[in-house]
């Protein structure tokens, strides 16, 4: 997009000389409050709304060079209650576009068929109606549908903003899993900034008067906003969100805490600490307790603390650890593998000291926690007898 | 005598079920006109209203006609015309298409204007014609009020196409008039059933098109 604006007939501006280059096969994020011109930016791309000044280019060529109905085909279109065609069924609402581009019935179907089991739907909701099916169930077939003619580009217009969060969490979630395996061109609108955060590869921040405030991958947005506009937008707790972009794979974990079920007198005599870790016989965890408390041979598992929820090193971020700890009764994470068997605890303090090292290590912080490379067991300490 | 012996007495008498004042004869000739004007109304209302009800312009204009189109009395407009052209088919179609049409307009506008915006902008979004959206999108989901604007017509039509027999057509309005003007009063109520059958039919036929015509998706069983 080159210096774009859209101004319309009563003088208002909705978009204000935007510039923007959006990355192939990734998914960039339109972010910014109520009126901010990121829908209208989104409608441009597909000609929904005509730019006023500049240029969108696609792959080089101008977008106003091409016949309307061409370009808005070759571009899928999500809007958020779903647009379904209420009277028809829920293959023929996915079959839309094939249908329009000349593929035939029974091609369109297979295809339609084939993209409700990609979203995650059950093939036996395709003879149903749209008031059939849940709000979420719904956006999956808005999904579908702007999936079905496999269009290089995806435009989304905030597709999850009218679910309730377990359910837009969910959708979220298949959103990248579906990115993964087709690797789209994805222009996602939204004005909930930790869905741009999660979403985006590239995330870019307006604010009213359709200016562009910032354009940065998310860990960047979080580390260096651009200015008190986008560090407002962003709330209070970003050092905490940032954490998300940190692996938990380096934490030094220490077995010192953890004593079986079975454990012995000296076992349990051993380490000076007021809490321990009881696991059982397969290394699961089952709850804190003072060694005090404890009776070698004979430990109560109803006497336990609870133990929280623990995280998986290597897969979880951080912040995810951090999480952790501060929920532990006794301010120690518990670190799992991915079996669920104790790996090791770790304290408060030494999530704060790996933090530090993190912010540290050069304020770069764009790897995704998801990428993290699996734990490289230096610090990871085996549970022992 | 009551009413009801008057209808008894209409329907059992054989001489009224042949002949050009037939029952028979009188039903399909007051169906002819019914169709006609419905027909012609259907084809002015209809796509106007589909039109000004898509670019949601004209609405002001679609307003204004229906208003005026109510205001002018039937009776009054079939004496004008008929004085105006003479004895035939035209006084009697105008003030009936007169009559049909505002309420096939006005529904037709407003159904279309009620359709939930969102999946038309999604059709539009992925590059539908204007018309596809219309005809595909908006008017399957309106069809309901559209039906509901056509029988409201269909009935008004039905019952006031009874007219025609005052400018010297047929129909079962000739059993009302010339009853009336012979004093005649089983052939006036026995008319007037018809009448009030016809109707019930017409309503029945607009069920059954509901039935046949609209998704199960927009009737939500």
């Amino acid at each position: 997009m080159e210096s774009v604006t859209k101004r319309y007939p009563d003088g208002t501006v909705a978009v204000d000389r935007l510039s923007l280059e959006i990355p192939d096969r990734s998914i960039t994020v339109l972010v910014g409050p109520s009126g901010c011109g990121k829908t209208t930016t989104l409608r441009m791309i597909n000609r929904m709304v005509e730019p006023t000044e500049g240029t969108i280019l696609l792959d080089g060529a101008d977008l106003q060079r091409q016949p309307v109905t061409t370009l808005r085909r070759s571009m899928g279109y999500v809007i958020q209650n779903a647009g379904l065609f209420q009277h028809r069924t829920i293959i023929d609402n996915i079959a839309t576009v094939p249908r329009m581009i000349g593929w035939g019935k029974q091609k369109s179907r297979e295809r339609a068929a084939e993209l409700m089991e990609r979203v995650g739907l059950d093939a036996s909701l395709g003879k149903r109606y749209p008031y059939q099916l849940s709000g979420g169930q719904q956006q999956r077939v808005g999904v579908a549908r702007a999936l079905a003619a496999d269009p290089p580009v995806l435009l989304m217009d905030e597709p999850f903003s009218a679910v309730d969060p377990v359910v837009r969490k969910g959708l979220q979630d298949e959103l990248l899993r579906i990115q993964e395996e087709l690797g789209k061109t994805i222009v996602f609108v939204t004005h909930d900034i930790d869905e741009a955060i999660k979403l985006g590869t590239m995330v870019a921040v307006m604010r009213t008067g359709g200016r562009l405030a910032q354009f940065a991958p998310p860990a960047e947005l979080l580390s260096n906003p651009a200015d008190d506009f986008v560090e407002d937008f962003l709330g209070a707790d970003r050092g905490i969100r940032r954490l998300s972009f940190f692996p938990s794979a380096g934490l030094e974990l220490t077995s010192d805490r953890v004593v079986g079920v079975d454990a012995t007198a000296e076992q349990l005599a051993a380490p000076d600490a007021p809490h321990l870790l009881v696991t059982d016989a397969e290394g699961r965890p089952l709850g804190w307790a003072e060694p005090r408390a404890l009776t070698a041979g004979d430990i109560a598992v109803e006497g336990l603390l609870s133990y929280g929820r623990p995280f998986v090193p290597g897969t979880d971020s951080l912040r995810a650890a951090l999480d952790c700890a501060v929920l532990s009764p006794t301010g120690w994470a518990v670190a799992v593998d991915a079996d669920g068997r104790v790996a090791g605890v770790v304290s408060q303090q030494t999530i704060g000291e790996a933090i530090r090292t993190a912010h540290g290590a050069g304020d770069t912080g764009d790897a995704q926690a998801g990428d993290a490379p699996q734990a490289e067991s230096a610090g990871v300490t085996k549970v022992g007898p | 005598m009551n009413v009801l012996s008057f209808v008894n007495a209409f329907f059992s008498d054989s001489a009224h079920w042949h002949g050009y004042d037939g029952i028979p004869q009188r039903l399909l000739e007051h169906v002819q006109y019914t169709l006609m004007a419905l027909g012609l109304a259907a084809a002015i209302g209809l796509p106007l209203g589909l039109l000004t009800g898509h670019t949601g312009r004209g609405g002001n204009a679609v307003a204004f006609v229906a208003t005026a189109a109510r205001a002018l009395p039937s009776f009054g407009l079939l004496v004008l015309i008929a004085v105006v052209v003479g004895i035939g088919l035209l006084p009697v179609m105008v003030p009936l298409v007169v009559l049909a049409v505002p309420p096939i307009l006005v529904t037709t506008y407003e159904a279309v204007r009620s359709v939930d915006p969102s999946p038309v902008d999604a059709a539009r979004g992925m590059g539908m014609h204007e018309t596809s959206i219309l005809l595909r999108v908006e008017l399957p989901v309106a069809l309901p009020l559209v039906l509901s604007g056509l029988r409201s017509a269909a009935i008004q039509v039905v019952s006031t196409a009874t007219i025609a027999a005052y400018v010297s057509l047929g129909g079962i309005g000739r059993y009302i008039i010339d009853g009336l003007y012979q004093r005649d009063y089983e052939k006036v109520v026995g008319g007037a059933t018809l009448v009030a059958l016809l109707a019930l039919v017409t309503l029945a036929v607009f069920w059954a098109a509901e039935r046949l015509a609209v998704s199960p998706g927009v009737r939500r069983r």
